[in-house]
C-alpha cells in the first residue's frame, strides 16, 4: 500500500445499512481489493483502489450505520477514521428510494467538515415506487455533487468517477452546511463552539461546531477527546454538564432529543423539497412477498423450508461433492509421498512419517472446501436478498430467552443443528449479527452443535450399545445438543459475557433485493480463501506438535530390536515357504524385496484407481514392460510365481500386524499414552479407561480421528474394516455398558471445537483469551455432564436408556427454567 | 397509550420517546421522532417483535421496546 513516489487520495465510504454500499464499492475499485480488519476490533476493514485521469484513489469501506453516535462499535469506527485518518473526501452512499432516513446521516457527515459526494443510490427502486428526485434542488441543499446510480446495474459509474475527482481537486471549496438547532440550543452551542476555538491545538484537528454540539448530545467519545487533548478540558466539560442540566430542567427534555428532532426536520425539508411522488405505490413487491413470508403459520413452514434446504444443497450435497474432489487431494498426498524417502520395512524413517501425517492434516481440511463454497455462495444469496432479517424477525423471540439473537439461527444451523454441520461456517457466519453479547454467545455455542466429524463415534457406540433404540438414541443426541447449548448459552450471558456491549433490537426489514452474480461470487470467494489461509498453516503446525506428543519418546532399544528380529523372523518365513529353488527367489533376495514391495503397492493402487477393462488392460502392459518378472509374480502366471504371490500376501498381512502392533506400543508409551494413562483414576468417574482416554486426547487434531484412533489401539489380529471395529471394541471391552457408550457420546456432543474452528473464533472474537475459553469450557461441560451420568446412573441403577431418558427430561427442565430466568435490566 | 398496545393494521403518531441511552437515541435515528406516523404492519408468528413502516421504510422492534414510545391513535 506504501508507495512513495506517488500521492494517492484517501476516500472513505459511507452509508447507512442495505443502501447498496458494498456494490457501489465493488462498481468503483473492480477487483483491486483488501480485505482486513480495523485495528483492534473484528470489523471488516475493505480497502481498494483505482486510478482516474493520472490519479490514484485510495478507497476505505466505512461500516454501514444509520448515525455517527459513540453507542455502537461501528459507529465509533465510522467516526473515527473520519476524525483521526482524515480522508480528503466522503462518497456518502444514499438509497433514493429512502431519501428522508438516509440524509440523517448525510446531515451528520457533513457537520464533520468532511467534503461530500453523494451517490444517490437505487434509483430504479426508488422510480418503481413512484419517486422523483431533482437532482439539481439536491445539490444546492447539501452541497455537495449529486450522481444518480444503479449500482447492481453498473449505471453511473463514470459520473461518479467524475464527480470524486472534480471534489477532490477543489476541496477547499467545501462548506459544510451549518444545522440551526434552534434557539434553545443555539446560544449554548455558540459559546461552547467560543470556548473550545480558543484553544487552537483542538481546534485545528477537530471542527468546533462539530465537538460542541457532540458534547451537548453527551457523547462519552467526544467527552473522552476533551478529557485526552484540551488544556482547558475542566472549564469545558464543567460548562458543558451544567448547560445540560440546565437544558433539562428547563425544557423538560435532553439536548440529544432536541438534536435528533432537528436533524429530521431539516431531511424532511430537503426531502419535501427534491422528491415528487408520481404516483401512490401502495403495497410494494417487498410487502407482498412479506405478507407471506412473514406470516403467522406460512412464515415458519418457509422459514423451515429453506434452511432445510440450504443444508441439504450444502452439507449434503457439499459432502457428495468431496467424493469427486477427493482424489485429487488424495493423489496430491500420493505425489508427495512418492517425493519422500520410501516405506520401510517395519520401521518408517521420520522424513517420511512426519510430514504425510502433516499432510493429511492439511488435505482432511481442504476437503470441506467444496461444502464451503456452495454455503458461502448460499449464505451470500440469503444475505443480499434480505431474507435473513425476517428469519431474525420470525426466531428472535425463542431465542432471546437465552442470551442469543433471532439472528443465532443461521450459526447455528450451519454449525449442525440437526446432525452433520460444520462449526467453521457456523463461527463465519456470526459476524451479522449486531448484538455483541448474543454474537460472542452464538459464536461460544456453535461448536456444541453436532458437526459432522462427531458422527462416526455416535454411529459405532449407537449401533453397539443401543441398536435397539437406533431410532430414540440418534434423535436423542441430535436433539441434546441443541438443548444444552442453549442452557450453556443463556449461562455465559449471564456470566461470562454480562459485560459485553448488548444493542437494542431495532431491526430494519429491508426491502427485499435480486441479488447480483458478481456480488454473490465474490462474497463466497472471499470468504473460503480467509479460510484457506488462515487455517492451513495452523494446521500444519499444530499436526506437527500432535505427531511428536504421540510419537515420542518412543520405544525403548530392546522393543526396537524386538521389533526388528520379528521382522526378519517373517521374511525368513517368507523365504522358506518359497523355497530355495524357487526360480524367483533371488529376484527377490535383499533389497529385491523392498522393491518387490513397492511394485506391489503401486499396481495394487493403480488397478484400484482403473475404471473399466480398458484402463485396466493400459495398466497391466505398463507394469509388465515396467518389470516383467515380477509381473508373472503378481498374476501368477505359473506354479512358482503363484507359490511366491501366496506366501508374499502372508507376509504383507503379518507385517500390517506388526506394524500396527509397534504402532500401539508407541502411542500407548508415548506423553499421549501416559496423559491418558494418568487421567484414568479421574476419568473413571465418567466411565472412560486409558483406552478411550488416549482416543479422545488424540481427536483434538481432528475428530473424525476419533473412530480410527480407537481402531489402531483395539487392534485384533485380523486387519479388518471399521465393520469390525465393532467387534473388536465388544470383545476387548467386555464389562462395557450402555452407560460408558452415553456417557462417550455426550462427552463427544460436547468435545472442544476442532483447531480450525478454533481459529475462526481467534478471528471473529479477535482475542486469543476467547479461543482458549471455547477450547475449555467445553472439556468442563462435558466432563460434568458424563460424571453425571455414569456415576449418577450406576448410583442409581439405570440402564443405559433409562439413563438416556432421564438425563432428556433432565436438560430440558434445566433448559426451561435457564429460558424463565429474567433478563438483565435494559440497556441505558 | 404506547406503541406495544397499537394492533396491527392501526395507524399512530409518535408524541414522545420515553427511553433514554443507547436504546432512546438508536429509536431516534431511525427515525422515532414526535409527529412521525407509524404504521403497525404485522406481529411476528411468535408475537414478538413486531414490524412497523415509518418515514417509507420498516422496522421491526421488541414490545419492551415499543413501550417507550408513546403515541396517539389516528
Amino acid at each position: 500500500m506504501k508507495n512513495p513516489s506517488e500521492e494517492k487520495t484517501v476516500v472513505a465510504v459511507a452509508g447507512q445499512p442495505n443502501c447498496g454500499k458494498s456494490t457501489i464499492f465493488n462498481l468503483l475499485t473492480g477487483a483491486r481489493q483488501h480485505v482486513a480488519n480495523y485495528p483492534g476490533v473484528t470489523v471488516e476493514k475493505k480497502t481498494g483502489s483505482y486510478r482516474f485521469k493520472g490519479k490514484r484513489f485510495e478507497l476505505v469501506d466505512l461500516p454501514g450505520t444509520y448515525s455517527l453516535t459513540s453507542y455502537s462499535l461501528e459507529e465509533r469506527i465510522a467516526r473515527d477514521f473520519l476524525l483521526h485518518e482524515r480522508p480528503a473526501l466522503v462518497v456518502n452512499i444514499v438509497d433514493a428510494s429512502n431519501l428522508e432516513r438516509n440524509l440523517y446521516l448525510t446531515l451528520q457527515l457533513s457537520e464533520m467538515g468532511v467534503p461530500l459526494v453523494i451517490d444517490l443510490n437505487m434509483m430504479d427502486v426508488a422510480e418503481s415506487r413512484g419517486l422523483e428526485i431533482d437532482v439539481g434542488e439536491l445539490e444546492r441543499r447539501i452541497r455537495a455533487k449529486v450522481v444518480p446510480t444503479v449500482g447492481n446495474k453498473g449505471k453511473g459509474k463514470k459520473e461518479l468517477f467524475e464527480a470524486i475527482w472534480e471534489t477532490s481537486k477543489d476541496r477547499e471549496q467545501f462548506s459544510p452546511i451549518r444545522i440551526d438547532y434552534g434557539e434553545s440550543l443555539e446560544p449554548i452551542l455558540s459559546e461552547l463552539e467560543q470556548k473550545l476555538s480558543e484553544d487552537t491545538d483542538l481546534s485545528s484537528h477537530y471542527r468546533p461546531r462539530w465537538l460542541a454540539v457532540k458534547l451537548m448530545e453527551n457523547d462519552s467519545e467526544a467527552q473522552r477527546l476533551i478529557e485526552n487533548r484540551s488544556q482547558k478540558k475542566d472549564e469545558i466539560l464543567s460548562f458543558m454538564e451544567s448547560e445540560r442540566d440546565r437544558f433539562i430542567s428547563q425544557y423538560g427534555e435532553a439536548p440529544e432529543k432536541v438534536i435528533a428532532n432537528r436533524r429530521y426536520l431539516i431531511a424532511s425539508g430537503i426531502a419535501e423539497a427534491t422528491v415528487k411522488r408520481k404516483k401512490e405505490v401502495l403495497w410494494t413487491l417487498s410487502d407482498r412477498i412479506d405478507r407471506i413470508v412473514c406470516h403467522r403459520f406460512l412464515g415458519p413452514v418457509i422459514l423451515v423450508a429453506i434452511l432445510y434446504t440450504l443444508y441439504k444443497l450444502s452439507i449434503g450435497y457439499g459432502y457428495k461433492l468431496t467424493e469427486y474432489t477427493w482424489p485429487f487431494l488424495a493423489s496430491f498426498r500420493d505425489f508427495i509421498a512418492s517425493l519422500l524417502p520410501a516405506e520401510g520395512f517395519i520401521h518408517d524413517p521420520l522424513l517420511r512419517d512426519m510430514p504425510l501425517w502433516v499432510v493429511n492434516g492439511i488435505i482432511a481440511v481442504l476437503n470441506y472446501v467444496p461444502i464451503f463454497l456452495i454455503l458461502f455462495t448460499l449464505i451470500a444469496i440469503l444475505e443480499d436478498t434480505g431474507y435473513m432479517a425476517r428469519m431474525a424477525f420470525i426466531l428472535d423471540r425463542i431465542f432471546r430467552h437465552f442470551g442469543l439473537h433471532g439472528q443465532s439461527t443461521l450459526p447455528w444451523i450451519l454449525g449442525g443443528v440437526y446432525v452433520g454441520g460444520c462449526a467453521i461456517p457456523g463461527v463465519m457466519a456470526c459476524r451479522g449479527i449486531k448484538d455483541e453479547r448474543a454474537r460472542m454467545a452464538t459464536i461460544m455455542t456453535v461448536p456444541l452443535m453436532n458437526c459432522m466429524a462427531k458422527i462416526p463415534l455416535y454411529v459405532l457406540l449407537i449401533s453397539i450399545f443401543f441398536a435397539e433404540y437406533k431410532g430414540f438414541a440418534m434423535f436423542f443426541i441430535a436433539t441434546i445438543t441443541i438443548i444444552i447449548a442453549l442452557s450453556v448459552a443463556k449461562i455465559l450471558s449471564l456470566t461470562v459475557l454480562k459485560k459485553k456491549e448488548a444493542a437494542p433490537f431495532v431491526m430494519e426489514m429491508p426491502a427485499y433485493h435480486l441479488p447480483t452474480v458478481q456480488g454473490v461470487l465474490r462474497r463466497c470467494l472471499e470468504r473460503t480463501w480467509l479460510f484457506i489461509r488462515k487455517v492451513i498453516t495452523i494446521v500444519a503446525v499444530v499436526a506437527i506438535i500432535v505427531y511428536l506428543l504421540i510419537s515420542f519418546p518412543g520405544l525403548s532399544k530392546e522393543r526396537q530390536t524386538y521389533y526388528s528380529t520379528q521382522a526378519s523372523e517373517i521374511k525368513q518365513t517368507f523365504f522358506k515357504e518359497i523355497g530355495d529353488e524357487n526360480p524367483y527367489a533371488g529376484l527377490l533376495s535383499g533389497a529385491g524385496l523392498d522393491r518387490f514391495s513397492l511394485y506391489w503397492d503401486d499396481y495394487k493402487k493403480a488397478r484400484m484407481a482403473a475404471k473399466g477393462n480398458k484402463e485396466k488392460e493400459a495398466i497391466d502392459k505398463k507394469f509388465r514392460e515396467r518389470n516383467p518378472e515380477f509381473f508373472k509374480i503378481v498374476k501368477r502366471d505359473d506354479k512358482q510365481a503363484a507359490k511366491v504371490n501366496r506366501a508374499y500376501k502372508k507376509l504383507e498381512r503379518k507385517r500390517k500386524e506388526l506394524r500396527m502392533e509397534k504402532r500401539e506400543e508407541t502411542i500407548q508409551g508415548s506423553l499421549l499414552g501416559r496423559i491418558g494413562y494418568f487421567m484414568e483414576p479421574f476419568t473413571k468417574f465418567a466411565g472412560f479407561n486409558w483406552r478411550v482416554n488416549i482416543a479422545l486426547l488424540s481427536s483434538f487434531a481432528a475428530k473424525e480421528n476419533s473412530v480410527a484412533t480407537l481402531g489402531s489401539i483395539y487392534q485384533a489380529e485380523e486387519i479388518g474394516e471399521e465393520k469390525m471395529l465393532e467387534e473388536r471394541m465388544r470383545e476387548k471391552e467386555k464389562d462395557w455398558t450402555p452407560l460408558h457408550a452415553l456417557s462417550l457420546m455426550l462427552f463427544m456432543a460436547m468435545y472442544p471445537p476442532c483447531i480450525p474452528t478454533l481459529i475462526m473464533v481467534k478471528l471473529e472474537t479477535g482475542s486469543t483469551k476467547w479461543m482458549l475459553f471455547a477450547t475449555f469450557y467445553p472439556i468442563l461441560i462435558g466432563i460434568l455432564i458424563s460424571v453425571l451420568v455414569f456415576t449418577g446412573g450406576n448410583l442409581l441403577g439405570l440402564s443405559g436408556i433409562q439413563a438416556m431418558i432421564a438425563f432428556y427430561i433432565l436438560a430440558i427442565a434445566v433448559t426451561i427454567t435457564m429460558g424463565l430466568i429474567k433478563r438483565e435490566p435494559k440497556f441505558g | 397509550m404506547t406503541l406495544d398496545e397499537v394492533k396491527p393494521g392501526q395507524e399512530c403518531r409518535i408524541l414522545k420517546v420515553n427511553i433514554e441511552g443507547v436504546t432512546g437515541q438508536r429509536l431516534m435515528d431511525m427515525g422515532f421522532i414526535p409527529g412521525t406516523k407509524i404504521h403497525v404492519i404485522r406481529n411476528a408468528p411468535l408475537v414478538d417483535p413486531v414490524e412497523f413502516s415509518l418515514r417509507g421504510y420498516h422496522v421491526s422492534l421488541r414490545h419492551s421496546e415499543a413501550k417507550g414510545v408513546e403515541v396517539e391513535l389516528l
